[in-house]
C-alpha cells in the first residue's frame, strides 16, 4: 500500500486535535506517515503512533517555521517526489490551504480544500454556498492534496509501527523571502478551539457588548465561544472569535447562536452544525428557521437560567 | 509605486446560488458583483498609492459579465483594467486561474505589489495568492490585518489561531488583505463619471500565451463529481420565554445528550 502524508497540525510541539482525525482519515486511502514540522517530533511520536502512523518524517531545522508556509510547502514537495504517496492531507486552516497551494503548483497537483469527509478513491466532501450544497469531488491530475477541516471524523486508535526518520531539507532563498519576525501567542481563554469544539455558544448584537452570560453558558457546557461579525465589528469580541463567511466555519455537534438574527454572512460559518440553538428576543429573526430548539426571549435571563440548570445537573 | 489588483466577479451570496449541468458555478442565472472581499484589496490599494505615487491597475479573469467588477473597482478610483475574456477558460480550477492570471502579471509588467482579497465568496478556497506568489517567485504576505510599506518593505499582521504573527517581505511582493484591515470607500459620483474614461484592455489566453489545453473544465485537475442541494433544516421547536425559557434550554440539551 503507498504512503498517505499526514501534515500533522501542532502548537509548539503539542499536537492538535485535528490531527489523530486526519491520521484515521489516511488509513482509509493508504499507510499513514505523520509530517512533524517544528520543534517537539519526538515527544509527539508515541501519540502519532498511537493514532495509526507508521512512519514519522521530522524536520525540525528552524527555518521551517520562520517563514511563511513556503518552506513547509518545500518540505513536502520534496516528501511527494521521494515517497509518490497516494494523497497528501494538511490541515484545513489559513496556513494549511496556503502550503497546499503552493504544493499543487510545484507538483502540478489538484487541490481540495475545506473538506469534511475523505473516502476511498479519494472521494471529498465539501459543504459549499453557505452549506446550502454538499460537493463530492476527486482530483484528477498529479497526486491528491486534500485539505481537511477539524471534526471531520472520529479519532480511532491504530498501532502504527511509528519509525522515526529525521529529514534534511535545504530551503529555497525564494522560500524565505517572507520572514516571520515577531509572534504574539494568544492569550489562553482555557476553551476549547473554536473550529475544534464539539459545542458552540456565540454572541452577537444581542448582547449589547455584554459577552458575561454567553461565556458562562460556555463554559458550563465545556463549549467554545463565538461571535456574529456585527459583534465583532462593533469590537466587542476578537476577530478570531468570529463564525461565519469571513470567520471560522464551524461544524459542532450543537450550535448555540445567543442575539444572533442568523443573516446569511453568519449561517455561512454555521449552517452544517448538526443540532442548532438560538435565543432570541425577536421571533421573526431568521436563525430560527434554522433550529433544532429556540427560545424567544431575553438571553440575559434565558442563559443565566440555562447555565444554572445544566450545572445543577 | 504600482499596483496589479486580482479583482472575481461572483454570483450575490445574498441570491439563490447553484450549479449548471456540468456541476460548474451558476454564473448566469444569479446576479453578479464584485466579490466583496476584493473590495479591501482595491482600497487598500488606492490607500498606498494615494500616500505616495504610482498606479492602480485592476485585473479580473471571467465572462463578460466579470467586466462590471474592472468596473466598479475603476469607479472606486483605479486607474486602468484588464479583463481577461476566453471561452477556453470556463470551468477552470484555482490552478489554471492562478496561471493565467501569474501570465497576465508578467504581460502587465510585474508590479511592485500584487494585492488580493483573502479568498473569493463564491469558491471560498483562499489558495489563489498563495499560487500566485509561488509561480510568480514573490515572497508571500498574505492574510494581512494590517500593513504599512515603507521603503521597499511591507509589514504586516497576520491573526492566526493561536498567535498574531509580524511577516516583514522586500517589494516587490504578493500581499492578500483581510476584511479587517480598511472599510472600502463607495465610488462617489465623480468616480462613477471618471471611470468611464478609464482604459480597460480585453485579453484572451492567446495574447498571454497560455495553450487552451492548460486551462478550462476538461483540463482541471480536480473534478466535481456531484452537487446535492441540502434539504433545509427544519424547523424544531420555538418556545416563548415565560419565566422558564432557560430551564426548557436546558431539558433540551438534556434530553439529546448535551449535557
Amino acid at each position: 500500500m503507498a504512503e498517505v502524508l499526514v501534515l500533522i497540525d501542532h502548537a509548539n510541539g503539542e499536537v492538535k486535535k485535528p490531527a489523530a482525525e486526519m491520521l484515521t482519515i489516511a488509513r482509509r486511502l493508504g499507510e499513514p506517515s505523520a509530517v512533524f514540522i517544528g520543534p517537539g517530533a519526538e515527544t509527539a511520536k508515541d501519540l502519532l503512533a498511537r493514532y495509526g502512523a507508521d512512519k514519522i518524517y521530522a524536520v525540525s531545522d528552524p527555518a521551517a517555521l520562520e517563514h511563511l508556509v513556503a518552506p513547509q510547502a518545500e518540505v513536502l514537495a520534496q516528501l511527494v517526489a521521494e515517497k509518490q504517496p497516494a494523497a497528501v492531507l494538511i490541515p484545513s486552516n489559513a496556513a494549511g490551504k496556503e502550503i497546499g497551494a503552493r504544493l499543487a503548483v510545484k507538483t502540478e497537483s489538484g487541490l481540495l480544500t475545506d473538506v469534511v469527509d475523505v473516502q476511498a478513491g479519494p472521494v471529498t466532501t465539501q459543504s459549499v454556498f453557505a452549506g446550502s450544497y454538499s460537493v463530492e469531488a476527486k482530483v484528477s491530475k498529479g497526486t491528491p492534496i486534500i485539505c481537511v477541516k477539524p471534526n471531520s471524523a472520529a479519532p480511532e486508535q491504530a498501532n502504527g509501527a511509528g519509525s522515526f526518520e529525521e529529514l534534511s531539507v535545504s530551503f529555497s532563498d525564494s522560500a524565505k523571502a517572507s520572514k516571520i519576525t515577531a509572534s504574539e501567542p494568544k492569550k489562553a481563554s482555557g476553551r476549547p478551539e473554536l473550529t475544534e469544539a464539539a459545542i458552540v455558544v456565540s454572541g452577537g448584537r444581542g448582547t449589547g457588548g455584554d459577552f458575561s452570560p454567553v461565556e458562562a453558558f460556555a463554559d458550563s457546557l465545556g463549549a467554545a465561544v463565538g461571535a456574529s461579525r456585527a459583534a465583532v465589528d462593533a469590537g466587542w469580541y476578537p476577530h478570531s472569535s468570529q463564525v461565519g463567511q469571513t470567520g471560522k466555519q464551524v461544524s459542532p455537534q450543537l450550535y448555540v447562536a445567543a442575539g444572533i438574527s442568523g443573516a446569511i454572512q453568519h449561517r455561512a460559518g454555521m449552517q452544517t452544525s448538526k443540532t442548532i440553538v438560538a435565543i432570541n428576543k425577536d421571533e421573526e429573526a431568521p436563525i430560527f428557521e434554522l433550529v433544532d430548539f429556540g427560545v424567544v426571549g431575553d438571553l440575559f435571563t434565558v442563559l443565566p437560567q440555562a447555565t444554572e440548570t445544566v450545572k445543577g445537573k | 509605486m504600482n499596483i496589479v489588483v486580482c479583482v472575481k466577479h461572483v454570483p450575490d451570496a445574498q441570491s439563490d446560488r447553484g450549479f449548471n449541468e456540468d456541476n460548474t458555478t451558476d454564473r448566469e442565472g444569479v446576479d453578479g458583483l464584485l466579490s466583496e472581499l476584493d473590495e479591501y484589496a482595491v482600497e487598500q490599494a488606492l490607500q498606498i498609492v494615494e500616500a505616495g505615487e504610482g498606479e492602480v491597475t485592476v485585473l479580473t479573469i471571467g465572462p463578460a459579465a466579470a467586466a462590471e467588477a474592472v468596473k466598479k473597482s475603476l469607479q472606486m478610483g483605479a486607474d486602468k483594467g484588464v479583463h481577461i475574456c476566453d471561452d477556453a477558460i470556463a470551468g477552470s480550477d484555482a490552478l489554471a486561474t492562478s496561471l493565467v492570471l501569474a501570465e497576465a502579471i508578467k504581460k502587465i509588467g510585474t508590479p511592485d505589489i500584487v494585492l488580493t482579497g483573502m479568498a473569493s465568496t463564491d469558491g471560498t478556497m483562499g489558495v489563489v495568492p498563495a499560487m500566485l506568489a509561488e509561480r510568480l517567485g514573490l515572497p508571500q504576505v498574505t492574510y494581512a490585518s494590517e500593513l504599512s510599506v515603507d521603503g521597499g518593505v511591507a509589514t504586516m499582521r497576520r491573526d492566526g489561531d493561536t498567535a498574531s504573527e509580524t511577516i516583514q517581505a522586500s517589494l516587490p511582493a504578493l500581499i492578500s488583505v483581510t476584511d479587517q484591515i480598511n472599510e472600502p470607500r463607495y465610488p462617489s459620483f465623480k468616480g462613477i463619471m471618471a471611470a468611464k474614461k478609464k482604459p480597460v484592455e480585453e485579453w484572451t489566453l492567446a495574447d498571454l500565451g497560455v495553450d487552451a489545453g492548460q486551462v478550462g473544465l476538461a483540463n482541471a485537475a480536480t473534478a466535481v463529481v456531484a452537487t446535492t442541494k441540502r434539504p433545509p433544516r427544519e424547523q424544531g421547536t420555538i418556545v416563548t420565554d415565560e419565566g422558564d425559557g432557560g430551564t426548557k434550554l436546558a431539558e433540551f440539551l438534556t434530553t439529546n445528550k448535551f449535557v
